[in-house]
């Protein structure tokens, strides 16, 4: 698009052009640009990955071989590993509750959360919208500096002498408030609040910034029936994270007064390590309240982002539209709304009254159906499509079938009266694993693998990312699914060995354990395969072609790598959704199976279906200048 | 010695990999020149079709003869009233899921297999059907409230008052251990503080309290077959939680906010243990028996017991927080209390010195409350 001949566009022509030329701190650190910020968040995330899955491998190995002798990592974990006197060591049961706490924290919200979201809904609002930016660069600067503080305070808890928190990634008071109870619930614990503050202030700032780019900013024509699901979905994360955050900041803002001023918000007659404490009148339930109205539309504020990445993936790769487009906006709208009115199924006996728990569980299994409808939709995307399995489609396919085989387990714990037996087993352990964890990580991965000719310019290796996918995707399952069966035996969450109970003695549980660590182990193992893939391709893979999957979105018409403000000269308009794949008659429009955004229905006579035939009348009208020929069209749209 | 030898092994696995990795990269360069690089692949295109098509096949039937094999371990055997109600409203929600599961994985898997890209072929432009998003909205939600009725009936169920005959026990839970108090023969608990806990009145018992006097305690729990038990659960410090696999029964222990469960054990623990005896997953050896004199080994069935499991996560021994318990017949039941004295009887000398403190306690709070009353006043 360097150069428009004839242009009918007057009102952008002198659209100014952002060439600056930027010092390495302006365009590498404090950069204003939506694609760099969206950059170091997803760098940033890779490695809290990183981070928070070698925490898994820690206390996986303890679960999967009780007896194993942790001396050899003495070097890594200092005190953490209490030697015996015939030399072995021993994982430290609270450092054990640390790491399942840290792995919690981190994976929830720096990787799926700020990772996947913040990565993006940064990179891909402007570009699929057709913006040169977001609506406030400064904010969203800060909104990724306030990111880093939050992780750099997060990081350094790990390395306290009372260790991190260690209360699980939940942090119920009174375990969290009571330095008494445990060490992490000391300095680790403050650490904790005052990092998630920072997080929470990071992403109202990102939040503010995409809802009101989606809505003000969109290119001329780019309607919200024309908006690529990617962005819906990002949209309505926005909106639920900006209604929910604050209710956490809440939560934490009274058990920092709790644990500092003396207040009694949470606490009420306790007596602890000799000691009966001055508190009375609080209400531990109260905090559970605020962090699930938080915690349960937070598991969509993870997925829905990785929905929206597979609906585009999938219907690129298909070659086809994605199937119910409108259902998808509106089941994604539905899930919105019900994600806010569900969270007490996690409080089914806790002692709420049973009434109530009737109530969220009626309210909770109204939300399976739009789950299932967008499960059926995808399905049907590929249902007489004309697959292309790049390493992005593949984990997308992967992340229906997680979707599913976790969304169905759904059905059983939502229910109160079979939760009774399941809640806080391995079973829940399983189930969100599947639903939220491993298909919100694929649904990132294809994102990754997607769009990184788009963030550098150049392809990652096909083969590495392959073997990741077949590796992750059969090691995931390999970990998750036998969980689900120690579940059923009753196995209780957050228990550093299970050989204190006759009921979990049974050396085929033993086994199950055992296997599950192994597949986890190869399963992180797989990881640094992507990893070195990630980083060896930003400088050295091959290099990538402007729109290297056929695909329609109008990210794919800047040029190969986009300057601050993305588009040279004028943002092109949107005529037409982003699902125009296999269009039947295409070819005698001249194009191939795909036509892009950017092209008018009048370009495409043979094409167009009759009611998109009636739009060349308001297109000439609306979009086009009178003397519009087909001849300035195809200059306007220059990618096909 | 171990740390060198798995640097070294980390080392040249690297190295290998990096070798592997450029000669595959330089090898595909060679190959694909002249070739279009947007062509492409089919043959390994179709590796991923088919892998999708065969691993899951795999899958699925390892992991169902696997599930068939051990049948007897997923899920701990019931005695409790309502277990039958509610083991097979989990059988029937597990095979609906489990078909949910199955069809929606074969058709995904499928059709990724079936419609892999083929050269010079168009897929189907297909963006919309009602007809269908209505069937698939309709028939999910048909299923879930028959679901969630049935469901709903035993939640009812389970969680209604418990009846008036039922025996009353408290549960405490502490860090890291749990304590069961019986009303003694008035029926009655005596009243609490936590003000009045220390190491030998681990329960803040009040002794000004008369109705406390025939309370006793004990470290196990112990029940009675047939008979409804009420459970008045309390935590002094952290949330715990009082989880039963064996009676089907869950409710936490939260400090300053009591909470209650009632259910009704069918089967005392010998006859469990009779029972389990049959069950082949049950003659195995105890794990946990294996390490010393083969003589001592036991099978799990002879190991069994009901056990309370601590649910939520209460600090560093949240593991080990197990409370035995165990169901009698109501002659063995009467034994067993009759065998039990109360907490004030094997504690004369502290109780005497305890109950001064307590008043003494308690005048200081009165004079508290009247200074703040006249504070208001004024």
């Amino acid at each position: 698009m360097a150069s428009v001949v004839a242009n009918p566009h007057d009102v952008h022509v002198h659209e100014e052009h952002h060439e600056h030329h930027d010092s390495f701190l302006t365009k590498y650190v404090f950069s204003t640009d939506h694609k760099m910020i969206a950059k170091q968040f997803l760098i940033t995330g890779i490695l809290w990955a990183f981070i928070g899955g070698l925490f898994s491998i820690l206390f996986r190995l303890k679960l999967g071989f009780p007896e194993m002798d942790y001396a050899w990592l003495k070097p890594l974990l200092g005190k953490w590993v209490a030697l015996q006197e015939n030399g072995t060591g021993q994982l430290d049961p609270e450092f054990y509750l640390a790491l399942v706490t840290m792995h919690g924290t981190i994976m929830v919200f720096f990787v799926l959360t700020a990772g996947l979201s913040g990565t993006f809904s940064n990179f891909l609002i402007p570009l699929q919208i057709g913006a040169r930016d977001m609506a406030s660069g400064f904010m969203n600067m800060l909104s990724y500096w306030f990111f880093f503080a939050s992780s750099v305070i997060m990081f350094a808890s790990i390395f306290l002498e009372g260790g991190p928190a260690a209360g699980g990634w939940v942090v119920y008071p009174p375990l969290s408030a009571l330095p008494q109870a445990i060490q992490g619930s000391g300095a680790g614990m403050t650490y904790w609040l005052v990092a998630m503050a920072l997080f929470i202030a990071s992403s109202l700032l990102g939040g503010i910034n995409y809802i009101s780019t989606v809505i003000n900013l969109r290119t001329k024509g780019m309607t919200f029936s024309r908006l690529p699901l990617t962005i819906w979905a990002f949209f309505i994360t926005a909106i639920i994270g900006l209604l929910s955050f604050p209710v956490l900041f809440s939560a934490a803002v009274l058990l920092i007064f709790d644990r500092s001023l003396g207040t009694s918000f949470y606490l009420s007659d306790i007596y602890i390590n000799g000691q009966a404490l001055d508190h009375t009148g609080g209400s531990a339930i109260l905090y559970q309240h605020l962090f699930w109205f938080l915690g349960h539309p937070e598991v969509y504020i993870v997925l829905l982002p990785a929905l929206g990445i597979t609906s585009e993936v999938i219907a690129t790769n298909a070659r086809k539209p994605i199937f119910g487009y409108k259902a998808m906006i509106g089941s994604m709208l539905g899930i919105a709304v019900l994600s806010f009115i569900v969270w007490a199924h996690h409080m089914f006996v806790t002692g709420m009254d049973p009434f109530l728990g009737s109530i969220f569980m009626f309210l909770t299994l109204i939300i399976a159906v739009p789950s299932a409808v967008k499960a059926f939709n995808y399905i049907t995307t590929l249902w007489r499509g004309n697959i292309r399995y790049t390493p992005g489609m593949l984990f997308s396919i992967g992340l229906v079938s997680l979707f599913i085989s976790g969304g169905v387990t759904g059905i059983i714990l939502g229910n109160s009266a079979m939760d009774i037996y399941l809640h806080d087993t391995y079973y829940v352990v399983a189930h969100f694993h599947l639903v939220m964890g491993s298909a919100s990580f694929f649904g990132m991965m294809a994102g990754i693998y997607h769009w990184f000719p788009k963030m550098f310019g150049r392809m990652m290796d096909d083969k590495l990312g392959y073997l990741h996918f077949w590796l992750t995707f059969v090691g995931v399952y390999l970990v998750f699914f036998p969980m689900h069966f120690i579940g059923l035996a009753g196995f209780p969450r957050r228990y550093y060995e299970f050989s204190a109970y006759a009921a979990f003695r049974d050396s085929i549980y033993l086994n199950l354990n055992s296997f599950i660590s192994v597949a986890a182990v190869i399963t992180f193992g797989a990881q640094l395969l992507f990893g070195f893939n990630f980083f060896y391709s930003i400088f050295r893979g091959r290099r990538a072609t402007s729109n290297p999957w056929n695909s329609n979105t109008l990210e794919w018409t800047t040029p190969l790598i986009p300057g601050h403000g993305n588009w040279e000269g004028q943002i092109p308009y949107v005529y037409r959704w982003a699902y125009d794949y296999s269009k039947p008659n295409a070819e005698q429009d001249g194009f191939s199976d795909f036509i892009p955004q950017n092209v008018p229905y009048t370009m495409t006579p043979n094409s167009n279906l009759p009611h998109e035939n009636e739009m060349i009348a308001i297109e000439k009208e609306e979009m086009l200048g009178e003397d519009t020929t087909i001849e300035t069209l195809a200059h306007l749209a220059k990618t096909k | 010695m171990n740390g060198l030898i798995i640097t070294l092994v980390t080392v040249l696995m690297l190295a290998i990999f990096l070798i592997v990795f450029r000669l595959s990269n330089l090898a595909s360069i060679l190959k694909n020149k002249g070739k279009n690089a947007e062509e492409i692949d089919t043959a390994t295109n179709n590796t991923h079709a088919y892998l999708f098509l065969i691993l899951p096949i795999l899958a699925t039937v390892f992991t169902f003869w696997y599930t068939a094999k051990h049948l007897g371990l997923w899920g701990q055997p019931h005695a409790v009233a309502h277990g039958k109600s509610f083991d097979s409203l989990f059988s029937v929600a597990h095979i609906i899921i489990i078909l949910m599961f199955l069809i929606t994985n074969a058709a995904l898997f499928f059709f990724a297999f079936k419609y892999r890209y083929k050269k010079n072929h168009k897929a189907t432009f297909f963006p919309d059907n009602s007809k269908l998003e209505i069937i698939w909205t309709i028939v999910p939600a048909i299923i879930l409230t028959t679901l969630v009725f049935t469901g709903w009936r035993l939640w009812r169920d389970v969680t209604k008052d418990a009846p008036e005959n039922a025996i009353q026990i408290e549960v405490m839970g502490k860090q890291f251990n749990w304590i069961a108090r019986y009303p003694g023969n008035d029926n009655k608990f005596g009243g609490f503080n936590f003000r009045y806990t220390d190491d030998v009145n681990e329960l803040g018992l009040d002794f000004t309290d008369s109705k406390v006097n025939d309370d006793f305690q004990a470290t196990e729990l112990h029940l009675v077959k047939g008979k409804p038990v009420h459970l008045k659960i309390r935590a002094r410090d952290v949330i715990h939680s009082v989880g039963l696999p064996h009676f089907r029964q869950k409710m936490d222990a939260v400090p300053g906010q009591p909470t209650k469960m009632w259910f009704i054990p069918t089967k005392t623990t010998e006859e469990m243990r009779e029972e389990l005896k049959k069950n082949p997953e049950y003659m195995k050896p105890d794990p946990s028996t294996m390490k010393g004199d083969p003589k001592d080994m036991k099978a799990r069935w002879e190991t069994f017991d009901y056990e309370l499991v601590c649910q939520e996560i209460c600090g560093r021994g949240h593991f080990s927080m197990r409370m035995r318990i165990i169901v009698h017949d109501e002659n063995d039941y009467k034994k067993w209390v009759a065998s039990q004295k109360p907490f004030v009887e094997n504690n004369k000398e502290y109780v005497v010195e305890a109950i001064k403190r307590q008043q003494k306690m308690k005048k200081g709070e009165k004079n508290v409350s009247m200074q703040e009353s006249s504070q208001k006043i004024n």
